[in-house]
């Protein structure tokens, strides 16, 4: 049995601000090896849902399950640490540091420290390298100045990298990306895709926030669709593109296909 | 019954005190630490018109709470505008320009016994058997009607809409035409006014001292943080818990206790609860 | 109109003495160490050139006032932490230090370490409720904590109360007095220059910069906070210990606002965020605000007015101005 068990089980999570209602008793499981896309219109409760998940807020009421152990209620640090990481939205790197010194800071925390690092088994070698190692598997070039940058001076798409460099440098078993595509070219999300699927690879499980339709229903083996804080289907890909419901509320009148070649 | 009497009388002009710092933050976040300079600067001003140039009181407390007005304008036009937006700035500069003011009053000889106002109007009556005289009467009547003025100024005058535009979102205010550099001198302006005001109401009842000056402040922070930052509507109601707060350890467990009390109620508020009474949940994200 | 603009460029000695490269020649080996051995050297050397045993006492004021900024520089600049509370530190690392020496009779090179890490752990004690605060609150709530102590100590008539405690022992001379003080500020200086580069620093300026992303790494802020806390409050109780045994007495006046207000005025004048900086504006300030203690309290006006000045006008102070001239030509430029 234990092998069918979710890694991650959301269960009637509910959240309230003031009197509105943002999470309506959402409930989803994630299986191990899983990517997860969650969709849905502005407004819709995704990023909240992954704020109730790793503790950034505290939920009205409802559990959170990793790997069967209750994490709801416990405060962001304790979650990350035991592996459910995230990226932000809004990209929150430590600016004033070098793109491989914001690493270091991940490194430190406890978990790195017992896992070594993304690729590391045991003891962590010395931060800087690991640092630069794991920014090179996700796309900064070694040999250029880019990962000697301070933070504050990097391009969007070069942010995004980092924030989901952060995640990996814990040796994470969920990352929960919060549109890492959003505000990125073309080409920066083309390039981006791969390393989700090798992500999957490495058999870490991974929840996407995502408005690029496109490009998330080629990583993701399964979709949830949330509107107005309420859970509307879940399914794989072609079910919910299939779903009547889904093309009413999140695309209006207009056919799916033709939304997803102009996203 | 007695308590319930100098509880309130203290509550109100805690109120008075915090009004001032509330308004200015709550509409240009700057936390002015000068508060308390402004309010014994004030005092001291009707003192010389009063004392040494020998006008009339109304007229002296009318040209003080104008001056005090003008000095905090002239405080954030020329000093805050600047660090504006840096908050460790905003607050060492306006703490030291507080502090200047106040330690100038200290050298310049302002010190000791001998500066007093003199009450509005003379005179004791009894409620049940309990003397109250007619100035702390007049605090409190004062004080509710500060409250209702900013009420209905904040409501219904263009500049008082125009400074709430501007208190929950800047950016938005700008885009809609408010010059928020010259609201927020027009809000130091009625903030130094207010502090003025509460100087002119409560200062007969006791010395004109410096040390008020640091003491003025330190309580309408502690009433701001307990009633949430900002929030004046919090800040009246913060001013009721601190007052009779302090009224009963006052009673209790002796006056020395009553700083004590202030800070213990921020701590317990920053604890328990730490967007205070009646903040919001985005100042609760900016603060933890 | 003809437009300029001021250019900037790294002297060619500071690029080739970046890192090990330091070592290839004398030249560059004193364009890296002179700067130091000059600040080292000059404090040494210090209380020699003083005239009197007065000028002495205030090397020693000094080198405390020095501790307490470069403690509030590092909570401030590289935790976020502004800290309006320095007398609160002195206070509870003086009181210490004299109860441990008039009650058990301790000499004061035993009180002192113990006064410091004593009290460096009441502090942060008492401070963790206000940990996870952040800029105005942080710093309104540290305002009070001086203030309240005093008015505790007054009212609960504690450890001698208004009186304080006298009969503290002094150190053997003042020499010793002077030296452990400036042994002090240096090992501090210096100690915490070289923490705020190691990747502990480094999640220092992390959690300033960022604290919800620290969060998102697995790490606890509070934990570092308090860690950071119990550093600077062990500098300034280290300082509180001093000045008692210099003093020989221990009393309410510990929580002046003279200890709070003038390490941020030392740091602002000589630069935050260098830690060199508010060492050298304590060593310029304090020796002012001596020279003008026969004007009372005028002397907190003028420091707080050229506080304003300098954090109005030129908020990078004289340390980055004077590290600035030194790593780099300027010149004007047609643009």
């Amino acid at each position: 049995m234990s092998e069918d068990q979710p890694i991650l089980q959301v269960k009637e999570v509910t959240k309230a601000f003031g009197g509105i209602l943002a999470l309506n008793r959402i409930s989803f499981d994630v299986h191990e090896g899983d990517v997860l896309g969650i969709i849905g219109p502005n407004g819709s409760g995704k990023t909240t849902v992954v704020n109730c998940i790793t503790g950034f807020i505290k939920m009205s009421s409802g559990k959170v399950y990793f790997r069967g152990k209750d994490i709801s209620g416990k405060p962001p640090h304790k979650i990350a640490d035991m592996g459910v990481t995230r990226t932000f939205q809004i990209m929150r790197p430590y600016y004033s540091l070098p793109a491989y010194k914001n690493l270091v800071i991940p490194l430190f925390s406890p978990r790195a420290k017992r896992t070594g690092g993304w690729r590391g088994g045991g003891k962590l070698g010395d931060r800087n390298t690991v640092g630069i190692d794991i920014l090179e598997e996700i796309g900064f070039e070694r040999d250029s100045y880019v990962p000697y940058k301070t933070a504050s001076t990097l391009p969007t798409g070069y942010l995004k990298r980092l924030e989901l460099a952060r995640c990996l440098a814990l040796k994470p078993e969920v990352i929960l990306c919060d549109e890492v595509f959003s505000g990125l070219s073309m080409s920066e999300i083309a390039s981006m895709v791969p390393l989700i699927e090798r992500l999957q690879m490495d058999g870490i499980t991974v929840v996407m926030i995502e408005h690029r339709l496109r490009e998330l229903f080629r990583v993701a083996n399964r979709v949830l669709v949330m509107n107005f804080g309420e859970k509307l289907i879940e399914g794989t890909p072609d079910e919910v593109m299939a779903n009547e419901k889904v093309k009413e509320a999140y695309f209006g009148s207009e056919d799916v296909e033709e939304v997803m070649t102009h996203a | 019954m007695e308590i319930i009497i100098y509880g309130t009388i203290n509550s109100v002009a805690l109120a008075l005190m915090a009004l001032g710092f509330a308004l200015v933050y709550g509409i240009s976040r700057i936390p002015n630490f000068a508060h308390g300079a402004l309010y014994v600067i004030t005092g001291f001003i009707t003192w010389i018109f009063l004392r040494a140039l020998n006008l009339n009181y109304a007229f002296s407390i009318v040209l003080a709470i104008i001056i005090a007005g003008i000095i905090g304008a002239f405080i954030y036009q020329f000093i805050l505008i600047r660090v504006r937006g840096m908050s460790i700035s905003e607050i060492i500069a306006s703490y030291a320009i507080g502090l200047a003011i106040l330690e100038g009053f200290r050298w310049g000889g302002f010190k000791g016994m001998t500066y007093t106002l003199p009450v509005f109007i003379e005179g004791t009556f009894f409620i049940g058997d309990i003397p109250v005289d007619v100035h702390r009467t007049l605090v409190v009547i004062i004080g509710a009607g500060v409250v209702t003025f900013l009420w209905l100024f904040t409501r219904y005058t263009r500049l008082g809409l125009a400074l709430r535009g501007m208190a929950q979102d800047e950016r938005a205010a700008l885009m809609l035409g408010i010059d928020s550099d010259r609201m927020a001198v027009v809000a130091m302006a009625i903030g130094s006014m207010l502090s003025g005001l509460a100087a002119i109401v409560l200062l007969p009842l006791g010395n004109i001292v410096v040390e008020k000056g640091y003491d003025v402040l330190i309580q309408a922070i502690a009433v701001c943080i307990v009633g949430g930052l900002g929030s004046w509507v919090g800040a009246v109601l913060a001013a009721f818990i601190i007052g009779f707060a302090q009224i009963l350890t006052v009673v209790y467990l002796g006056a020395h206790f009553q700083m004590v009390v202030a800070l213990l109620a921020i701590i317990l508020t920053l604890i328990l609860r730490p967007s205070g009474l009646f903040g919001r949940q985005k100042e609760l994200e900016e603060r933890v | 109109m003809e437009q300029r603009r001021k250019e900037r460029l790294d002297r060619g000695v500071k690029v080739r003495s970046d890192g090990l490269y330091a070592l290839m020649s004398w030249r560059e080996l004193s364009y890296l160490t002179l700067p130091r051995l000059v600040l080292i050297l000059g404090i040494i050397v210090l209380p020699f050139v003083m005239p009197n045993m007065y000028w002495q006492r205030v090397i020693s004021i000094v080198c405390i006032y020095a501790l307490l900024a470069l403690s509030f520089d590092f909570l401030a600049h590289f935790l976020g932490l502004v800290s309006l509370g320095g007398a609160f530190l002195i206070g509870v690392g003086g009181y210490i230090s004299a109860i441990l020496n008039t009650t058990f009779g301790l000499s004061p090179f035993v009180t002192i370490p113990i006064a410091t890490i004593v009290g460096a752990a009441v502090c942060t004690l008492l401070l963790f409720p206000c940990l996870p605060l952040r800029g105005v609150y942080f710093a309104i709530v540290t305002l009070m904590y001086p203030l309240a102590l005093k008015r505790v100590i007054e009212a609960l008539d504690l450890f001698g109360g208004t009186n304080g405690i006298l009969g503290v022992d002094s150190f053997p001379n003042s020499w010793v007095e002077q030296y452990f003080v400036i042994a002090m500020v240096l090992l501090f200086l210096f100690g915490t220059r070289r923490l705020v580069n190691t990747d502990l620093g480094l999640v220092f300026r992390a959690v300033k910069d960022n604290d919800q992303a620290v969060k998102a790494s697995g790490m606890s802020i509070t934990y570092y906070k308090a860690i950071a806390v119990f550093i600077a409050s062990g500098m300034g109780c280290l300082g509180g210990a001093c000045i008692v045994h210099i003093f020989m007495w221990s009393g309410i006046s510990l929580f002046a606002l003279d200890f709070s207000i003038i390490p941020i005025a030392a740091t602002v004048i000589g630069g935050g965020g260098t830690l060199v900086g508010p060492v050298l504006g304590a060593f310029i300030l304090v020796p002012i605000s001596e020279l003008l203690r026969e004007f009372g309290t005028l002397r907190i006006v003028f420091y707080s007015l050229a506080l304003m000045a300098f954090i109005v006008f030129r908020s990078e102070g004289i340390m980055v101005y004077g590290e600035r001239k030194y790593h780099q030509f300027e010149r004007w430029v047609k643009v």
